[in-house]
């Protein structure tokens, strides 16, 4: 299996997976990086990158990944392209386990998932011409495409919007915006179904910026493309996803569409998170009090807090976020969030009213109107619900979370 | 707090003919070259701008812009850090508080540094020394403005620490650069800076290499001390949220030079100059309806050797051609008034900028 048959050629059959239908699916994905002292090297600890995670992506879709450094975003990417060795949990793609594949096992997915890099100015080989950089993939791959490679490489590189007589030149000649480019276009060589990028543009300036986003935005167009776009930057995220991933500390929190995302969003840390972002206008300057400040720093993944993971931060935690880890699940359709006290929606665990120390001290940061809107709008949902629930008739009232499915006639995630 | 005398008192009368600025500080027609093999960069090429104490100024630009070598040029970071053979060449003037720092002598200009002006670099990691505990390098900076013993220094710093918010200040004063997080040497960094009250504190991208939730912290941080202090701010960042956030008034940089300068609002609100258009239009925002798609600036910046002929953005600029007679490829444009305390280096009249900003570019951000 080291060499794939080399008939099958560039146009390989390029469907499989319909538009909407579930192209890779995550299950309990785990990493644990360990930690080794002594002269024995004996393992001491683990940093838990990625601790449990489980998401799908579906064909056509853009998932945007946020979080902040350390949370396991990027650990994440290189797990679902298999450049890294997951140590629990299972990845499949197009129905198939891809979790423990060999290297030639991987080979001939990797035409089908490929990835585009950070930093524009270490991911490309400073000896290697770009022609031979967009190249590479036909050579190791053993693909043949119609008209020759070179034929092919200088298409792929007006695709980009770079100019197909650059063939010959060397990374150091284009400026960051550009070598962005040749990643793209080397990403994309193989016509790969599903394209994991990471920080696609963060080290880019703001106007390139804009010009990369616009020509992934068109390219997924053109090509039917599903990314996995994992970025620190909430602004850009929102732009470019369908539906966004928001994680902490190695767990994802909150799971949404976009919309209902940024307009009501339900995990404290999400909220956080995007009030957090400087607005880009004097006027709002004085709307400081919208802003929740977090104390202190994220604490460490060698031994995150048991319970939920937030709870040492969080403004609402009780002493069941200490003990009990909360469950990613649906509340509302096309909303996963796994927190006992959501905001904007009916709280999870409604007996457990005590705040924790820590919580109280957390909350000192945070404005009163914003705690008062917040009570305010999940005492309204729970309303809400109860009322929706007295109507209906209940249904399988064991497992299901007591608002999982109800508050919206739509039962469907999808619009 | 300690008693600050004022150095610029020792200083005798400037010995440029141009009179003394009434403004904290001034900056005239300043040009930082580097000489190279492959030419001369003109990373700033003919700036000016003032600033009063108690305000703060933005200073925005993509990197390349020459907003980091303003700065280090007001500091005097390019002369006095050489170790090559090839100086920074740097003329025009800088006038902070009655004294002009390009032509005193460098001892003076030592004595400012870090009492009367001090900076916060981007990378705290890089800026602190790792060999030595974060109380001692602050310790350092205070003693050699002030003629105090080590333990009344230390109480100082201890106190610093605390005031920019580190939990257990006289424990964590011992620690090392590496055993804090970044937020928390950000945070070590502007008690350095801060530890002798300086009276103009330039923030050279204060929180680019920080999370979304700890910039929040940082920048509140600076917004509450400047209160305090009332020293004169520049922040200097690529990010038009940040500046939103915390200036007063807005410098945007262009190939070495202000394109547009005026009010945070003003800017924002009224820009007067195309790139300022193209870097709003670049940005994907949180606090708008989603929209359909970015509008950015075609091509990239230009090289700082090759700085284009006439206004250096009009090989970008989607409106080169409206002026007539080619005149944005061949003729400089000047910063010209466009409103109270509003400038812009632009051709086109302001009918025409108007009528742009209002009917094309505004309805689309």
């Amino acid at each position: 299996m080291t060499t794939p048959a080399k008939s099958e050629g560039a146009a390989a059959v390029k469907d499989g997976v319909a538009p909407g239908e579930t192209l890779l699916k995550v299950t309990g994905l785990q990493k644990h990086f360990p930690i080794k002292k002594g002269l024995l090297q004996r393992q001491v600890g683990a940093v838990r990158a990625v601790d449990g995670i489980d998401f799908e992506v579906r064909s056509g879709e853009t998932l945007g990944v946020v979080g902040e450094s350390g949370c396991g975003k990027s650990t994440m990417g290189r797990l679902i392209t298999r450049l890294l060795e997951p140590t629990a949990g299972s990845i499949e793609f197009e129905g198939r386990d891809i979790t423990h594949l060999g290297v030639g096992g991987m080979r001939p997915m990797r035409r089908d998932v490929q990835m585009i890099f950070q930093d524009p100015y270490s991911s490309l080989n400073p000896r290697h011409t770009i022609g031979t950089i967009i190249g590479a993939p036909f050579r190791l791959q053993g693909v043949e495409p119609e008209g020759g490679v070179k034929k092919e490489v200088q298409r792929l590189l007006s695709v980009v919007g770079l100019n197909p007589e650059h063939y010959n030149r060397y990374p150091h000649e284009f400026s960051g915006g550009q070598r962005q480019r040749i990643g793209i276009a080397r990403a994309l060589a193989l016509k790969p179904k599903l394209v994991v990028a990471d920080e696609p543009v963060s080290a880019l300036d703001v106007s390139i910026q804009a010009q990369v986003v616009n020509l992934m935005d068109d390219l997924q167009e053109e090509l039917g493309l599903t990314y996995v776009i994992i970025a620190h930057d909430l602004s850009v995220v929102r732009h470019v996803s369908d539906r966004i991933a928001v994680m902490y500390l190695g767990k994802i929190v909150e799971l949404a569409d976009r919309d209902s995302l940024y307009r009501a969003p339900m995990h404290p840390y999400t909220k956080a998170l995007m009030s957090a972002v400087p607005i880009p206008d004097p006027r709002r300057r004085s709307a400081k009090s919208e802003r929740i400040l977090l104390k202190g720093d994220v604490p460490s993944p060698i031994s995150p807090p048991s319970g939920c993971r937030f709870h040492t931060r969080c403004w609402k935690a009780t002493e069941i976020c200490r003990t009990t880890e909360p469950k990613l699940v649906e509340l509302k359709p096309g909303q996963q969030v796994a927190c006992h006290h959501p905001e904007n929606f009916a709280d999870q665990a409604p007996q457990d009213t005590v705040l924790l120390t820590a919580a109280k001290e957390a909350a000192e940061l945070v404005s009163d109107e914003i705690l008062a809107e917040s009570a305010e709008t999940s005492a309204a949902v729970a309303a809400e619900v109860a009322e929706h629930d007295a109507e209906a008739t209940p249904k399988e009232p064991a497992e299901q979370a007591p608002a999982a499915d109800s508050g919206n006639p739509e039962t469907d995630a999808e619009k | 707090m300690t008693e600050l005398s004022k150095s610029g008192a020792a200083v005798g009368e400037p010995t440029s003919t141009s009179p003394a600025p009434t403004s904290f500080l001034e900056v005239r027609d300043l040009k930082v070259h580097f000489p190279t093999d492959d030419g001369l960069v003109k990373s700033v090429d003919g700036l000016s701008f003032k600033l009063e104490k108690g305000k703060t100024l933005g200073i925005v630009g993509e990197s390349g812009s020459g907003k980091s070598v303003t700065s280090l040029g007001i500091m005097g970071l390019h002369t006095a850090g050489q170790y090559g053979k090839r100086k920074a060449q740097i003329s025009g003037e800088i006038w902070l508080d009655g004294t002009e720092l390009l032509s005193a002598d460098p001892d003076e200009v030592r004595k400012l540094r870090g009492r009367e002006m001090s900076m916060i670099f981007q990378d705290p990691l890089s800026a602190l020394h790792p060999y030595y505990t974060i109380g001692q390098q602050i310790v350092e900076a205070y003693r050699i403005h002030h003629d105090v013993d080590k333990k009344t220094a230390k109480r100082r710093a201890v106190e610093m620490l605390d005031r920019v918010g580190i939990p257990q200040p006289d424990k964590r004063v011992d620690n090392y650069p590496h055993e804090f997080s970044g937020g928390m040497r950000q945070r070590a960094m502007i008690a350095m800076s801060l530890v002798n009250n300086p009276e103009l504190l330039i923030a050279d991208e204060p929180t680019t290499a920080l999370d979304v939730t700890v910039q929040a912290q940082i920048l509140d941080l600076i917004r509450d001390l400047q209160k305090e202090f009332g020293s004169a701010v520049i922040i200097i960042t690529h990010d038009l949220g940040v500046v939103a956030e915390l200036a007063d008034d807005i410098l945007v940089m262009y190939g070495g030079r202000c394109v547009e300068r005026g009010p945070a609002e003003k800017v924002f609100y009224e820009p007067r100059h195309p790139y300022t258009w193209g870097l709003l239009g670049s940005m994907p925002r949180l606090d708008r309806e989603q929209q359909e798609r970015l509008i950015p600036v075609k091509g990239s910046p230009p090289s700082l050797i090759n700085i284009p002929s006439g206004c250096a953005f009009n090989p970008r600029c989607p409106y080169a051609d409206i002026p007539k007679d080619n005149v944005t490829r061949t003729v400089r444009p000047e910063l010209t008034e466009v409103g109270s305390q509003h400038w812009a280096a632009c051709h086109l009249t302001p009918e025409q900028r108007e009528r742009i900003w209002t009917e094309e570019i505004a309805p689309k951000l």
